[in-house]
């Protein structure tokens, strides 16, 4: 036996389409998890007592439970109450929902570190509320966010290898299943392993990019 | 008598059990420099917020040129909220310059200052950016209208904020503790500007612990103590001796720091 990763690479065409679908959940969830954890922030902030304890006690319960159990709930135990859905559309819904809950709470303590004296000053020069939240708010809490935001992007990367027991056809199942059929165990492993860890750097390096270009707009410590 | 610049009646302002205005009447007199001092806690700055509608007053009437902001209160007290679009309006009168400066990070001075000439008064950019040019000169910072507020000293950034307060063409400026996180040198250059509106006839309203500033430029001096206005006038009377007991134990902590020339 010897360690040879060119008989899993043989399967370039399985592999890229697993990479595929991997990337777009990734995507897809990201983008899905941070607009509904912006909008979850807002209910929280502005919706009151009604809409915000509900939302809070959601956002507890999915921070509290691991992302395995709550995808095995959703697939298997969704059919029960009438949610019957294929691997990917489930697969989509929990990243989503999972990564809405954490998204929430950088949104909130993103609103919570824009200082209340930038808001009153904007008060005292006339803009209405909604303009406040456009012009002031978002601008000010994007800065703020975006170091917590990139590396929760950077989890739900990692998340989607999860995706794999509910047989979404992403890289770790495609990779995976080519191991056991050539019994290559170790070196599809391994190939995982590399790819996300690039993902993940290119992720990173972009995030700091957008970091570092935003840096001038955080206000000085004084 | 000419109607005052801004009212303030039997105003009261309590958080929970607590009150920090006990029914403060104070006029603002129009084309004037009044100042607000105290001792810290005095709720001089809780007074001035109130001015500004940042602070909902419990009970009590300001009103501006004669019109109630916030609130109207009848004669059986009943207090009744002014139309947001209205009390809008009459805040717009009104300019405020804070402590923290409050501008904008993500935004140029260039932008702090035209920011609500665009998305309030609906200016194009051009004609928003002028005006907002003109003001920057006023304080001198033409030069520095493309930095960010990071890239500005404490003193400039005040002075953005001034300018900024200045565009919408208000009527009254209230300042609150301009100069109490700046250190001498910059003091001096906000101080300056502030000198020079008070010349111009603007009506100011001016919280500060610059017992200098306020026995040299202002034209009224408040002095409040727990929540109360101990006194009202002009400066030579209120410096003048003899002194209100309250108000020269206050200033005993002054001699040290500038205030000397009073004592």
């Amino acid at each position: 036996m010897s360690f040879d990763v060119n008989v899993i690479l043989a399967q370039l065409p399985a592999i890229l389409s697993g990479a595929g679908v991997t990337l777009l959940l990734w995507i897809a969830g990201t983008i899905g998890g941070a607009t509904v954890g912006f909008l979850v922030a807002v209910g929280r902030r502005y919706g009151g007592r009604i809409l915000g304890w509900p939302l809070g006690l959601a956002v507890e319960v999915l921070r509290g439970t691991p992302f395995l159990i709550q995808i095995f709930l959703l697939y298997y135990g969704g059919p029960f109450i009438g949610l019957a859905l294929d691997p990917v559309p489930a697969g989509l819904l929990g990243l989503t929902i999972y990564g809405a809950a954490y998204f929430s709470e950088i949104f909130r303590a993103g609103f919570a570190a824009v200082p209340r004296g930038h808001i009153e000053a904007a008060e005292c020069v006339g803009l209405s509320p909604s303009q406040i939240v456009r012009r002031i708010l978002l601008p000010e809490m994007t800065v703020l966010v975006l170091p917590p935001a990139i590396n929760m992007a950077v989890i739900l990367m990692k998340e989607t290898a999860i995706l794999s027991i509910i047989t979404v056809p992403e890289l770790t199942l495609t990779v995976s299943a080519i191991g056991s059929q050539q019994y290559a165990f170790v070196e599809s492993l391994f190939l995982l392993a590399v790819f996300y860890w690039v993902l993940v750097e290119v992720t990173d390096k972009l995030g700091r990019y957008a970091e570092h270009r935003l840096s001038r707009y955080r206000f000085s410590p004084t | 008598m000419t109607l005052p610049a801004i009212a303030v009646r039997n105003l009261v302002k309590r958080y929970g059990d607590t009150a920090v205005l006990h029914g403060i009447d104070l006029d603002i007199p129009p084309g004037q420099v009044s100042c607000l001092i105290g001792p810290s806690g005095s709720g001089k700055s809780t007074l001035l917020r109130c001015m500004a509608f940042l602070e909902e007053a419990t009970s009590g009437v300001i009103t501006v040129d004669g019109e109630d902001l916030g609130f109207s209160e009848s004669p059986s007290g009943q207090r009744e909220r002014i139309p947001p679009a209205t009390n809008r309006a009459i805040r717009s009168r009104i300019g405020m310059v804070f402590q923290q400066f409050n501008l904008w990070p993500h935004m140029t001075a260039l932008g702090n200052v035209s920011e609500a000439l665009r998305t309030v008064h609906k200016m194009s950019r051009t004609d928003a950016e002028a005006r907002a040019m003109a003001q920057l000169v006023k304080v001198g910072l033409e030069a520095r209208a493309g930095h960010y507020p990071a890239q500005l000293s404490g003193g400039q950034q005040q002075r953005v904020a001034i300018a900024r307060a200045l565009a919408l063409k208000p009527k009254i400026m209230l300042f609150d503790e301009p100069t109490s996180s700046l250190d001498p040198e910059l003091t001096g250059e906000v101080l300056n500007v502030m000198r020079d509106l008070a010349a111009e006839g603007m009506t100011m309203v001016v919280v500060s612990h610059e017992i200098g500033f306020a026995a040299t430029v202002g034209s009224r001096i408040s002095f409040l103590d727990q929540g109360r206005l101990l006194f009202s006038g002009p400066p030579s009377e209120v410096f003048g001796k003899p002194r209100h007991p309250r108000l020269e134990q206050f200033l005993d902590t002054y001699l040290d720091r500038g205030a000397s020339m009073l004592a």
